[in-house]
């Protein structure tokens, strides 16, 4: 079998190869290596490759899987600089929980994925490095800010990769390149070691080719983390072991006032064409009222840009990263002229954005109006989706209202990019596991997607619910052949 | 226009003396080398999360229950945004809207009369570095971050304080409370204890505030007393020429004895508080708050009470006595040893409020560091109650016993200190004394009794102070008296 073909395979499909002695984790690696290097020169989807992956034990339940991790995780003694000049140089002198759990889990670090500057984008364009591209489409974004992990899957250069998702940093990306992507319900995966955009919302997920993967990458990556007060101490459970029930019984609620409006026709279409497939197997569609959650991009926007400044305040050039030298050739400069020229130069317009629109937010005159208001919103919406979940298991949308756009785009306009944000943000401003599964390509060749949203803590059936749509779609089994297809 | 009040608030910052930090595990410990008791998380570093140290939340519930503060049962950390090198996230954790403690009161004596100082609230969070100026060539500044991330506690007191005096007493009766509750060490110099006072003035019979000034930079209560008298006069004096009190923060200058102008309310920062969503509210239960109550020690005021009661020393006293838990426990340590002898609290006490707390003042210590065992001490008590020594000799045995000169009876005996009580040897000298000063015998017989000091003084310097003074006494008049024919 060709390097090439052993890198398509499903993590899966690899453990049992490697557990057949079909090949080792070093030809493993080698092959998903050797395909980074055949395609990353056009995708751009790493930022850096590891000239000795960083291997651990084997014998874990992940042993001898490639991966890449996205720039914001840290891994000790590597570069971590969530892609943005500020951080440059900056070395690590610790690990992430994920990275130590999956090197636990025996898993091989390749390497280091692009991202949007500090996870704020919906397209890797705002990467200090440069952007990525969509390895369905060389002009199309890979979506963000996990882009550089959602190619790198989609192109078939490791079989999973780690993003973190904030507002759909994982999800959209994933929709984008016509992988799975899952955000955890917020406290079931740790956050130490992964660099905060907004620490309320942050978590971090798998990006896998199906979803059967992603329940496996889950696996390692769940559970309490004594170094993340926010984590739960709850029993994690077996997600595989109810993965395989089927649509039958399942009760799919669908938010109709949320889907009928600013969707593009083909996603809306694809959207419909699963839900009645979904029907048709066995499930049982619900209509579900969430009226907040028409609010929820601008609640997100608040309360991420809020607590970006505060997250983004530590970077003042004075312990670590870059720092501005002082002007005209002067030996020394003040303390507030090189904290603001280090700032200045630093962070990327999409940041500085997000910084003033935080610290607006938080300012004393205005913080009740936004701010507060904005947490209450936030309260409401956790309540109304707590009310449709008594009526369904899972909560069914687009994940995003349109498939991946053309690079630059919308780059100019700030609005129409964070509007793309409308199904995701609910999930990471309620805390809620979400997924998204690729469900079909357009006309035009672009993957496009669904979105499940289910109750606190039960990733389990939304990964069934995930399964299910793979059964009634079948949109990984033709991947390689529709990839081909479309390019 | 009528006399002008002052009127103070106190903020007291209190270092919890816990082993580790208050959101990280590397040591709190003070006088390590600069940045050499830091992580991650007390670094700032990007990934690195705070996770709350327990013990420094019970700490603060001890400080809350001794007080009678109502404690939070959920409690919020939130986030104080300011940009400073000290500050290595920029912003530091505490708490804002929903502080561990409310209300509460310390109580004190102000001339031997008793009374309370009603407190605001008591919050938690983060020390800042340090920040060291001008240590090198040029405009530098180091700063060192091992205090970075050390648990404090703010007490705030509510602005009823009407006297430099009064928060004397207040800042000396937090200080003992904590040392109590084995909370903090209280140490001023070393800056586990600070104090930033909030003053205004008003004439007296207006209820409502003036302008307040803060002032800050005071390292001993000493300090704070000293800052107060000036700044309550800076403002009388400003009000009396007509000019407006600004608000405004001042530095107090102890080698100036003066304050300057630190920054002005129009510089006044807007920190953005908001709950910190790392932090999940600790939560405190009842079962919880009873454990901590049980635990409690016996506090200032109950054990100054008690030694009024069990061992009859007065109240002024029994409150030097008690000024630490270390100081009451030396005290009654001594009495135990003393044994059976009438009034023996007073007798110790005498000597604790006397020599002991001459001899530490000198040392600027504790009771630790005065270098004489309870055992010890209550030797030379002992010594001096069955009258191997005099009570004058004593305080010079005991000064050699602070200087680590032996044990009571060892010095006594090595330096022949010993009382004399033989009436035969006493006798003699006394006779002798007589024969060789025959001019102020007969001016004794003459009616002039007082001459008699005379001759007991006489009696002591050829003793060397060793003679019984009951009996030198006794036997001089007796003496005398033999020679009226």
């Amino acid at each position: 079998m060709s390097g090439t073909h052993l890198s398509r395979r499903s993590v899966e499909q690899l453990l049992q190869g490697m557990d057949r002695g079909e090949f080792s984790g070093a030809e493993l690696t080698e092959a998903c290596v050797a395909r980074v290097r055949e395609a990353d020169a056009a995708l751009q989807a790493f930022v850096e490759v590891f000239d000795e992956p960083v291997a651990a034990s084997s014998g874990g339940r992940l042993s001898g899987i490639p991966y890449a991790t996205k720039a914001n995780i840290a891994v000790v003694g590597r570069e971590l600089t969530c892609c943005s000049r500020i951080l440059k140089g900056y070395v690590s002198p610790f690990d992430a929980t994920v990275t130590a759990r999956l090197r636990e889990a025996g898993a091989t670090l390749l390497g280091v994925t692009n991202m949007d500057e500090f996870a704020m984008g919906s397209s890797t364009e705002n990467s200090h490095g440069g952007p990525s591209r969509n390895p369905w489409h060389a002009d199309a974004v890979p979506g963000g800010s996990s882009g550089g992990s959602a190619a790198a899957v989609a192109a078939g250069m490791v079989p999973f990769a780690l993003g973190s998702d904030t507002g759909g940093s994982v999800r959209q990306p994933a929709a984008f390149c016509g992988v799975v992507g899952l955000k955890p319900t917020y406290g079931r995966v740790s956050r130490f070691g992964l660099v905060a955009f907004a620490s309320s919302l942050d978590q971090v997920g798998p990006l896998t080719r199906n979803v059967r993967d992603a329940a496996l990458v889950y696996s390692a990556l769940a559970g309490h983390d004594p170094r993340d007060a926010t984590t739960m101490d709850r029993p994690v459970g077996d997600v595989l072991a109810e993965i395989e029930g089927g649509p039958a019984g399942l009760r799919v609620g669908i938010p109709r006032a949320l889907v009928s409006e600013g969707v593009d026709a083909d996603v809306r279409a694809d959207f419909e064409a699963t839900c009645e497939q979904l029907r048709k197997a066995g499930a049982q569609l619900v209509d579900v009222d969430l009226p907040a959650a028409k609010a929820a991009v601008a609640t997100y926007y608040v309360l991420c840009t809020a607590e970006a400044s505060s997250n983004l305040a530590r970077y003042d050039g004075i312990r670590y990263g870059h720092r501005a030298q002082a002007q005209d050739g002067a030996q020394e400069q003040s303390l507030v002229d090189m904290t603001c020229a280090t700032r200045t130069e630093g962070f990327g317009a999409e940041v500085k954005r997000r910084i003033v629109l935080g610290t607006f937010v938080l300012s004393a005159e205005y913080a009740e109006a936004y701010y507060n208001k904005a947490s209450q919103v936030r309260t409401l919406l956790r309540r109304e989706f707590d009310a449709a979940f008594e009526t369904c298991d899972v909560i069914a949308t687009p994940t995003s209202p349109t498939p991946a756009f053309l690079r630059g785009e919308k780059a100019a306009d700030p609005l129409a990019m964070y509007l793309g944000d409308v199904y995701t943000v609910s999930a990471n401003l309620t805390g809620l596991p979400a997924l998204s599964v690729p469900t079909a390509c357009n006309e035009a060749g672009l993957p496009l997607a669904i979105h499940l949203t289910a109750p606190a803590m039960q990733e389990g059936i939304l990964l069934r619910a995930g399964r299910a749509v793979e059964h009634v779609r079948g949109f990984d089994e033709d991947r390689w052949t529709l990839m081909e297809k479309s390019s | 226009m009528s006399a002008l009040e002052p009127v103070i608030g106190l903020e007291v910052h209190a270092q919890l003396s816990t082993a580790t930090k208050i959101f990280s595990g590397s040591s709190a410990a003070f006088g390590a080398p600069p940045n050499t008791q830091t992580d991650p998380v007390c670094l700032g570093l990007p990934g690195a999360l705070p996770v709350v140290n327990v013990k420094a939340v019970e700490f603060a519930m001890r400080l809350g229950l001794a007080l009678g503060c109502e404690i939070r049962e959920s409690n919020v950390f939130a986030r104080k945004h300011y940009f400073y090198p000290d500050v290595p996230k920029n912003y530091q954790i505490s708490q804002f809207d929903q502080p561990i403690c409310r209300g509460g009161e310390v109580p004190i004596v102000v001339d031997g009369k008793p009374s309370t100082v009603a407190l605001e609230r008591i919050h938690l969070e983060e020390d800042a570095g340090k920040s060291l100026h001008d240590q090198t060539q040029g405009q530098t500044t180091l700063v060192d971050l091992n205090r970075a991330g050390v648990p404090l506690v703010e007490i705030v007191s509510q602005p009823v304080l009407r006297s430099v005096e009064e928060a004397g007493a207040y800042l000396t009766a937090l200080r003992r409370l904590v040392r109590y509750l084995d909370i903090c060490d209280g140490n001023m110099e070393e800056g586990s204890l600070r104090c930033d006072a909030n003053v205004s003035v008003r004439e007296v019979g207006v209820s409502t505030l003036g302008t307040k000034v803060e002032i800050k930079n005071m390292n001993s209560i000493r300090g704070v007393m000293a800052a107060l008298v000036h700044e309550i006069e800076r403002q009388k004096k400003a009000v009396a020429d007509g000019e407006r009190i600004r608000q405004e923060t001042r530095l107090w200058d102890p080698d100036r004895n003066t304050t300057r102008v630190m920054r002005s309310k129009e510089e006044a920062s807007d920190y953005r508080y908001f709950p910190d969503p790392d932090l999940p509210p600790v939560l405190i239960d009842e079962a919880w708050l009873e454990r901590v109550r049980m635990a409690l020690p016996e506090l200032p005021a109950a054990r100054a009470g008690r030694l009024v009661r069990e061992f009859g020393v007065s109240a002024d006293d029994a409150a030097q006595l008690s000024q630490s838990r270390a100081h009451a426990d030396y005290f009654e340590q001594v009495v135990a040893s003393v044994g059976k002898v009438e009034r023996a609290g007073k007798l110790v006490s005498n000597w604790m409020v006397g020599e002991v707390a001459r001899v530490l003042n000198e040392r600027d210590g504790e009771i630790d560091s005065l270098g004489v065992s309870a055992s010890g001490l209550a030797e030379l008590i002992q010594l001096v109650v069955d009258g191997t020594v005099s009570s004058s000799l004593a305080k010079e045995v005991f000064e050699k016993m602070t200087q680590g000169g032996g044990s009571a009876a060892e010095i006594v005996e090595r330096d022949g200190l010993r009382q004399i009580s033989d009436v035969g040897e006493i006798d003699a000298q006394v006779r002798q004394i007589l024969d060789s000063h025959p001019q102020q015998v007969q001016t004794y017989l003459d009616g002039k009794e007082s001459v008699a000091a005379f001759f007991v003084g006489q009696l002591m310097k050829l003793t060397r102070g060793q003679a019984n003074p009951k009996l030198a006494n006794d036997i001089v008049r007796k003496a005398l008296e033999e020679r009226r024919g």
